[in-house]
């Protein structure tokens, strides 16, 4: 694979975020840019930090010290919808659905469309199914606008999740263990999204345990360990076996 | 690996749900209509008076005396939460109107002056502008159901306390709070406006009983806010996961107050023509009421677990309770067991719910 070289400026970049949860130190002096149309994927064994640093771009929580910019501007987010504001999106590994709605009104949850009638505004039940069978076929789910999403499988929960972030036009999109839960040929299907994300510009976070996926799809591969920054290598410049013995501890650093 | 963006997707290794699978004939609301059906089917052959024109006027007006404060416990029992404060916001809501309808009517009050004046006989009183009484004795009735509603919500949304618990507290202040107001005794509408107070409670248009009218109206309203309004799909989607909905950016402390401030004004307006109908406001009025509206409500397919629930199961549930007890006078049965049926009933709706969801 290709990796084109990052070049201008980072859409988003971190420094020397850390963070503290009373005596625990979740996060210490972690350094990241990443590019447009780069994929950057984010390894660690479990407590190493990356739900939290995730959680930090997201806007669930401030960090403790560093300073996030985003475009090159310095900003802070309190709630979620200040990280969505300026082109954050995220699926996050639960893939927050409402499982008693549709899968189109899971999509445009929180920003329905709706047509106006004088003083009164009511939702385009038509225009938002329309728009969500065109998301699910670029995302090659076979998933009806029109079902309720308690009926669906894993992989038609994740094209729903995946498809809300195709709403807008996100600078970077955060998937949190996007793989983890479906079937092989759904897997192809979030890894084909993830590369037309990137032809177009979209940077990509990939949260991931699977080494294939992240070798498949990635530019670059971060690996978080005790809460810190242990390695930040081009796809090309590293191998699995060297990612493996960086989660575990085996390698301290590279 | 990239699959062509042209080839258009089909569905063939996923069925579409059957018309009878999906939408109210798959819901709790569907077969408790059903078997309302069949019940008045029954009656009809039970007892000759039971599709009377006057006693179908009776069951109508019943059921509407608790099916508008039905349809606010609805709305919250969709967000995941519960209202136990209603059967005494019925009754302190229905009281302040009375009181202040009352006050604002007798010469020598405070401020009363603005309001009438002494006939020339020096007995009776006569409206400065007619209405005008009742309707602010109405609002202040709501006035006192919306700061109720309102700390209800504020305890739940901001500071987090359970539902179950702030509501049967706010069920004992406000209930106390109609003690202490009237001393304990209740209190009549009175004044040159009673007789538009009893018109619009109590009366009927082409024998359709007035609060029958309001509850149609009420109703609908609910029911388009619901399904086609972004309010309502967060109303659900906070039901569904409240989680998912703050996460999407729905403001749900905000929400969550909304629904608590709608439901307790539904339950004043709901005590309003309670007493109208009844001529007056007894500080005991309505008690435990909020047990047959939460009854009705969960008969009509109301999930107390959140996220499912809607104006159509509302009344149902309101009609089915009312046509059982109706029906059980009518069969000359012993009126005592009617509130053991209701309970069967209750049970009986929520398993059946159970066994098709088990089956489906």
């Amino acid at each position: 694979m290709v990796t084109p070289q990052p070049t201008g400026q980072p859409v988003l970049a971190l420094k020397a975020i850390g963070k503290e949860f009373g005596a625990i130190r979740a996060l210490h002096g972690v350094d990241l840019q990443i590019f447009p149309g780069e994929v950057v994927g984010l390894m660690g064994d479990n407590g190493a930090g990356k739900s939290t640093l995730v959680k930090i771009i997201a806007g669930n929580f401030p960090p403790s010290h560093g300073e996030i910019r985003f475009d090159g501007n310095a900003i802070r987010f309190t709630r979620p919808i200040d990280a969505r504001a300026v082109g954050i999106e995220v699926v996050y590994q639960d893939l927050a659905l409402a499982d008693n709605l549709t899968a189109s009104a899971n999509v445009f949850l929180g920003r329905e469309l709706k047509r106006r009638f004088g003083p009164f505004a009511f939702l385009d039940h038509k225009a938002m199914a329309a728009r969500a069978l065109e998301l699910f076929g670029e995302l090659r789910s076979e998933t009806r606008p029109h079902d309720l999403v308690k009926q669906m499988s894993g992989g038609q929960r994740q094209a729903v999740a995946i498809a809300r972030t195709r709403l807008s036009n996100a600078r970077l999109v955060v998937m949190d263990e996007p793989t983890a839960a479906i079937s092989v040929r759904q897997v192809e299907q979030v890894l084909s999204l993830i590369h037309r994300l990137k032809e177009q510009g979209v940077a990509v976070m990939l949260i991931s345990h699977r080494m294939p996926d992240v070798f498949a799809v990635c530019d670059r591969i971060v690996v978080m360990r005790r809460g810190e920054k242990r390695a930040d290598k081009a796809i090309g410049d590293t191998s699995p076996e060297e990612i493996t013995s960086l989660i575990t501890g085996a390698k301290e650093a590279a | 690996m990239d699959t062509p963006v042209e080839s258009p997707i089909n569905f063939t290794n996923i069925s579409k749900a059957r018309w009878w699978q999906s939408g109210l004939f798959a819901s709790q609301t569907g077969y408790v209509l059903l078997a309302l059906v069949a019940l008045f089917v029954v009656m009809n052959f039970a007892s000759p008076y039971f599709l009377t024109e006057g006693n179908m006027q009776n069951v109508a007006k019943n059921f509407s005396f608790i099916a508008i404060a039905t349809l606010g416990v609805t709305l919250v029992i969709i967000t995941g939460g519960i209202d136990l404060s209603v059967g005494s916001m019925m009754c302190l809501s229905a009281m302040i109107t009375s009181m202040v309808m009352t006050e604002l009517s007798t010469p020598g009050m405070p401020v009363a002056s603005l309001f009438v004046h002494p006939a020339a006989d020096g007995k009776t009183v006569i409206a400065n502008v007619p209405g005008l009484i009742l309707l602010i004795s109405v609002l202040a009735g709501l006035g006192v159901a919306l700061i109720v509603g309102l700390i209800n919500g504020f305890c739940i949304a901001v500071l987090g306390l359970s539902p179950f618990v702030t509501t049967l507290g706010m069920l004992s202040i406000v209930r106390g709070l109609g003690y202490v107001v009237s001393n304990g005794r209740g209190s009549f509408p009175g004044g040159p406006d009673a007789d538009y107070f009893y018109a619009l409670t109590s009366g009927s248009v082409f024998g359709v009983p007035a609060s029958f009218i309001y509850l149609l109206v009420l109703a609908v309203a609910m029911a388009v806010v619901l399904h086609h309004t972004s309010f309502g799909r967060h109303v659900f989607a906070l039901g569904g996961n409240e989680k998912a909905a703050a996460l999407t950016g729905i403001a749900v402390a905000r929400l969550k107050i909304e629904v608590y401030v709608i439901c307790a004004l539904a339950a004043g307006l709901q005590g309003i023509i309670i007493s109208g109908w009844l001529g007056s406001a007894p500080a005991n009025m309505a008690t435990s009421y909020e047990l047959n509206v939460i009854a009705a409500a969960v008969i009509g397919g109301a999930n107390l677990a959140g996220g499912v629930g809607g104006p159509l199961g509302a009344i149902v549930g309101c009609v089915l309770l009312e046509v059982i007890r109706n029906g059980l006078v009518l069969a000359q049965v012993n009126s005592y067991w009617q509130q053991a049926l209701v309970g069967v009933i209750i049970i009986l709706a929520v398993l059946v719910d159970r066994i098709r969801s088990r089956m489906a």
